[in-house]
């Protein structure tokens, strides 16, 4: 390790962050997705961003060195104390919505993932080189199912680009702490472009504050229903 | 399949690894119970501490989130225990990430024949740009038929895909190559 490339408990805590909320999210589409196969795909990513979440909050708990663990972290903080992008904990809504938040979020983590991967810390790197396989799987899902909406009926290609002009400006805070946008959009554009869906203009001004851990209301919400069973009952097991 | 003798203190320490070895080899996978850990490539190390004859076993996961591995880790325990070795523990290592690559030849065989469809060889980084594989031409493990479709790429465990022969109708299951 050299320089300036120490790695920080805040910085794992975002990646982590961005996982376990993602996590949660995806986990409500359980009994209520459009088809039996999709609602065990979700699930089946919601797992991965789960192991990833637990992974990268142990090592965060390591870092900061006060004694908290994975589960710590994910049960007894509050919603100001989470540093996950906004994007993630923003509701399910349509399920347009869900694929273009998957979308955009699972082609930042590959790329997020392949960058910490090849990184002077090996710890992150190891945690990173597994999970960069999952987002490749992730982000082939999202992507077959905006090819199949933006290219689909006129009803399912007006509600993708209803949901891509909702999410896009959410997009940015993604890349506040690397450089990452231009590969992204690399990513994303053909994908959008393939789907007959516009790309949407870069907007005067886009919504950020989760790194810092200024969230929507909906963070609360979800951290509520998430967390509750844990305080209510320290420790429990079954 | 080996047959694993308990440790007697008169053996010799590689004595000693091996039978431990062969006691976690022989662990069957929770999720895939035709396979052992061993043929999956999840065991990656069995020592014994010379001197206390403390068996230290290392395993790594196949998917992050994978909620087999606690099962696989107490299965670890008891079968040590019950082959001689009371006093042992597993460590999990992520790096090197696994792979389907690692999946032994015996694995695969034992893979097909229960219906589950082997991974074809895992690829390097998966290129930039429009992200998205052809699925790989898969033979339907029941009439041999590649007139195959994938259903979903997300099957009953993150590991497995879902697929249907297109001329016997039947449905199976593919492990992804990862």
């Amino acid at each position: 390790m050299t320089g300036t490339a120490t790695t920080t408990f805040e910085q794992v805590l975002g990646l982590g962050d961005d996982a376990l909320i993602a996590a949660q999210r995806l986990c409500e589409w359980c009994t209520r997705a459009p088809e039996m196969e999709e609602e065990v795909a979700l699930a089946n990513i919601a797992l991965d961003q789960l192991g990833a979440a637990r992974l990268l909050l142990t090592y965060a708990g390591e870092l900061e060195g006060a004694g908290r663990d994975e589960d710590d972290l994910a049960y007894l903080r509050d919603d100001r104390e989470f540093r996950n992008v906004l994007l993630v904990e923003l509701p399910n809504g349509d399920f347009a919505v869900t694929m273009a938040k998957l979308l955009f979020l699972s082609a930042y983590q590959r790329l997020r993932y392949e960058q910490l991967a090849a990184g002077e810390d090996a710890r992150l790197a190891g945690i990173a080189a597994k999970t960069v396989k999952e987002s490749t799987y992730h982000l082939e899902h999202a992507t077959l199912w905006t090819l199949r909406l933006g290219d689909g009926t006129e009803e399912s290609h007006r509600r993708m680009q209803q949901a891509v002009d909702e999410i896009w400006p959410y997009t940015y805070e993604l890349f506040d702490d690397n450089a990452l946008r231009q590969p992204w959009l690399n990513i994303v554009e053909p994908v959008l472009a393939e789907a007959t869906l516009t790309r949407p203009e870069d907007p005067p001004w886009a919504p950020r504050g989760g790194r810092q851990g200024l969230h929507t209301e909906h963070l609360s919400y979800l951290l509520a229903e998430m967390q509750v069973l844990h305080r209510a009952h320290p420790g429990a097991q079954w | 399949m080996v047959n694993p003798q308990p440790a007697t203190p008169s053996g010799s320490p590689a004595d000693a690894v091996a039978a431990a070895r062969a006691a976690a080899a022989a662990v069957v996978d929770p999720e895939l119970r035709v396979v052992t850990i061993e043929e999956l490539g999840i065991l990656r190390d069995v020592r014994v501490e010379s001197g206390t004859g403390r068996v230290t076993v290392t395993i790594t996961p196949t998917y992050s989130g994978c909620p087999a591995m606690e099962v696989i880790r107490r299965d670890i325990l008891a079968a040590l225990a019950a082959a001689g070795y009371p006093d042992a523990e597993v460590e999990t290592v992520l790096a090197p990430a696994w792979s389907t690559d690692w999946i032994s030849d015996a694995g695969r065989a034992k893979l097909a024949e229960a219906g589950i469809v082997p991974p074809g060889p895992a690829s390097g980084p998966v290129p930039l740009g429009l992200p998205r594989r052809r699925p790989p031409a898969v033979a339907c493990p029941r009439c041999g038929a590649t007139d195959t479709e994938e259903l979903s790429r997300f099957g009953a465990t993150a590991c497995k895909a879902l697929w249907r022969c297109t001329r016997c109708a039947e449905p199976f299951e593919y492990l992804k190559a990862i």
